[in-house]
């Protein structure tokens, strides 16, 4: 005879026992009869010194990337006016160079220039790519909506994916779908992704022919159209996934395989319920919860494989544009992106946190740092 | 292909305890993997010197062919030989990789040193600034390094060891803090010994396993950043056959369908990679049993 949930005999409690897992903001509180608004004040009060906290670092982090990005730069052999007129060096004018330095401002002396910079910076003016010929800000306005878009939509499904992959390998632990899924996620993670992509390029574009290789939209299309950029998108997303998911994979695997040992577990299952609630209702939802602090902590590893990515597929992204700074030696298109991508990695960290503080009440009350 | 053949019985009921092993020696990924590994550097160390590689070399009429029985691997846009090119650029790769995991084990071990014998403030300053390095994303450090200097191998060795010193640092301050408080620590402090005595009998014993299994990891995430910066045309010097260099090469004509020039350097990361993976976890497991993770590796 199966018992309906609400009535569990003996001392193991049914359907709560993950609860710290899954539950979001507005379930923590409500969890808690009695002082339900001192929690919530609770709750912002920590987030708050949480986000101080990480603030506090971040500020001085994000000045020393800059003074470094100077000093890198200062210590280069590289002449950008050299860089930046290639061949015609040779025939230009001296004062004509002359002006051009004084234009850019790097004539003075190196901490002038920085402390210039960083003036402008925080009026919100980056300056001018010298390879692009615009402001870095439009250069960014315009990229960066399209990273965010390929990212985004990287991120859901690598979620999505590594979710399903990690649980369907620890519910069958040993059988060839768990084989096939961990022995696939150690070669993925050994793969670089430029090398997927490609791949992906040769098998998806040119043998099958079934999606475009790369770009943002047909090279005959003059305006920008949803159906086409979602064409485009296929490839450079999936392979971002994938070139992601395999640590997360195994991490879930890992973990389910934990909580599936665990006693709740076994207690659902005494009580008759179906494998599938077992298996996503109790053993995958306590194993999230510190999926919220890696996924945060994968930034920088993000960064990284947006820069490949969006090159090998020419995906007209804010990453791709570093490497072509980088190619260009456009100094102030490169330090504004290494920056930004800094700034990126200090968010994750501080997203991952607050999810943290959010989901887990033993942050909140014993506090960070 | 690293669970297939590993030792814990399928066991049927998934809520089961872990089932107790019987090992009785290395598995078979293990040793494929060192066999492997052996194979690749010994024809890395052999090739070279027996086969001439003339690195300037184009033939452009056996450009782009597919893989036959004289160039098992097909040749590349200029004609060249992939698989020969490919052994030449592992062996670039290798030495680059291996020299830039050195020098971020060299400058992660006496960070870490520092802040673990160190303690107090100056352990919490350290550990900062070590925080502060892995908040900027690897490869975009590197790519802003190698910009500012010319594409050479000196320029690629310093961007992969300057940025990547942090795990190292990691590893080696909390195995410090560990074996700081053990008893034959503090009895070696209390009969007098010195700072340096300590560091120097005690420590680095203990410290040099755990290096040296970060270092041998790290090879391989070195030549990643290496294949990837030369890829991306911001490595290696654009005629030295280097991985990176080879793929970017074949790139171009990917779309003409001719997947081995680029498609195959690629393997050549791979392989080894997973190799390393592999011989690194079955030895971390040696090292401390107890961290033996439910992976059968």
């Amino acid at each position: 005879m199966k018992n309906p949930p609400e009535s569990p005999p003996g001392p193991v409690p049914p359907a709560a026992p993950p609860s710290t897992g899954g539950s979001s903001a507005s379930k923590a509180p409500q969890a808690l009869p009695g002082r339900p608004a001192r929690r919530s004040s609770g709750l912002g009060a920590s987030l708050a010194r949480m986000a101080a906290w990480r603030l506090a670092f971040a500020v001085p982090l994000l000045l020393a990337v800059t003074a470094g990005m100077f000093a890198l730069a200062q210590a280069s052999p590289f002449d950008p006016v050299r860089q930046y007129l290639g061949d015609r060096a040779v025939v230009t004018d001296p004062a004509v160079v002359e002006r051009i330095r004084a234009n850019w401002g790097i004539d003075r002396p190196v901490l002038e220039q920085y402390a210039t910079w960083l003036g402008n910076l925080l009026r919100g003016d980056l300056g001018d790519s010298r390879s692009l010929h615009l402001p870095v800000a439009q250069v960014i306005a315009e990229r960066l909506p399209w990273t965010l878009l390929a990212t985004s939509a990287a991120i859901v499904l690598m979620l999505a994916g590594s979710l399903v992959a990690g649980a369907l390998a620890a519910w069958r632990r040993g059988s060839w779908l768990d084989r096939v899924i961990v022995g696939g996620a150690f070669a993925n993670e050994a793969a670089p992704v430029f090398w997927l992509g490609l791949l992906a390029i040769w098998v998806f574009a040119v043998k099958l022919a079934w999606l475009p290789a790369g770009g943002l939209t047909d090279a005959a299309s003059t305006a920008v159209e949803v159906g086409d950029v979602a064409a485009h998108m296929v490839l450079p997303v999936t392979v971002l996934a994938v070139s992601q998911s395999s640590w997360l994979v195994l991490y879930v695997r890992e973990s389910v395989v934990g909580t599936l040992r665990e006693d709740f577990v076994t207690g659902a299952r005494a009580r008759g319920l179906r494998e599938r609630t077992v298996l996503v209702r109790h053993a995958l939802r306590s194993a999230l919860l510190p999926f919220l602090t890696l996924l945060g902590a994968r930034v920088p590893e993000l960064v990284t494989g947006a820069i490949l990515v969006e090159t090998v597929f020419s995906w007209p992204g804010v990453a791709s544009a570093s490497v072509h700074a980088a190619l260009s030696a456009d100094f102030p298109l490169l330090a504004a992106l290494t920056l930004l991508g800094t700034l990126a990695v200090v968010g994750g960290n501080l997203l991952a946190d607050a999810a943290y503080t959010v989901a887990d009440p033993r942050v909140r009350v014993l506090g960070v740092g | 292909m690293t669970a297939p053949a590993t030792a814990p019985a399928p066991v049927p009921e998934p809520g089961a305890a872990p089932s107790r092993r019987p090992r009785t020696g290395p598995r078979w990924p293990v040793r494929l993997a060192a066999a492997v590994l052996a194979a690749l550097g010994l024809a890395v160390l052999l090739v070279p010197p027996l086969v001439q590689l003339d690195q300037q070399l184009v033939d452009l009429r056996s450009a782009g062919l597919p893989p036959s029985f004289e160039h098992p691997l097909g040749t590349d846009q200029v004609g060249r030989d992939v698989l020969l090119r490919s052994v030449y650029g592992l062996r670039v790769s290798f030495l680059v990789g291996l020299v830039a995991a050195l020098v971020s084990m060299v400058i992660g071990g006496l960070v870490g040193l520092a802040a673990g014998s160190l303690g107090g403030v100056p352990d919490r300053l350290i550990m900062r600034v070590v925080d502060g390095f892995t908040s900027v994303p690897h490869l975009l450090f590197g790519i802003f390094i190698v910009a500012m200097f010319s594409p050479s191998p000196v320029a690629v060795v310093v961007s992969v060891g300057v940025t990547h010193w942090t795990t190292a640092a990691r590893i080696v301050r909390s195995e410090v803090l560990s074996l700081r408080s053990r008893p034959f620590v503090e009895a070696a402090i209390s009969g007098g010994a010195g700072r340096l005595r300590v560091v120097r009998r005690h420590l680095a014993p203990h410290l040099a396993p755990h290096l040296l299994l970060a270092t041998v990891l790290m090879v391989p995430h070195a030549i990643w950043h290496e294949t990837a910066l030369s890829f991306l045309g911001l490595g290696l010097p654009a005629h030295l056959a280097s991985l990176g260099n080879m793929i970017n090469d074949g790139q171009r004509s990917l779309l003409a369908g001719d997947w081995w020039s680029s498609l195959v350097p690629g393997l050549f990361i791979l392989v080894p990679t997973l190799a390393v993976a592999v011989l690194g976890q079955h030895w971390r497991d040696r090292l401390n049993p107890r961290l033996r993770s439910e992976l059968s590796l």
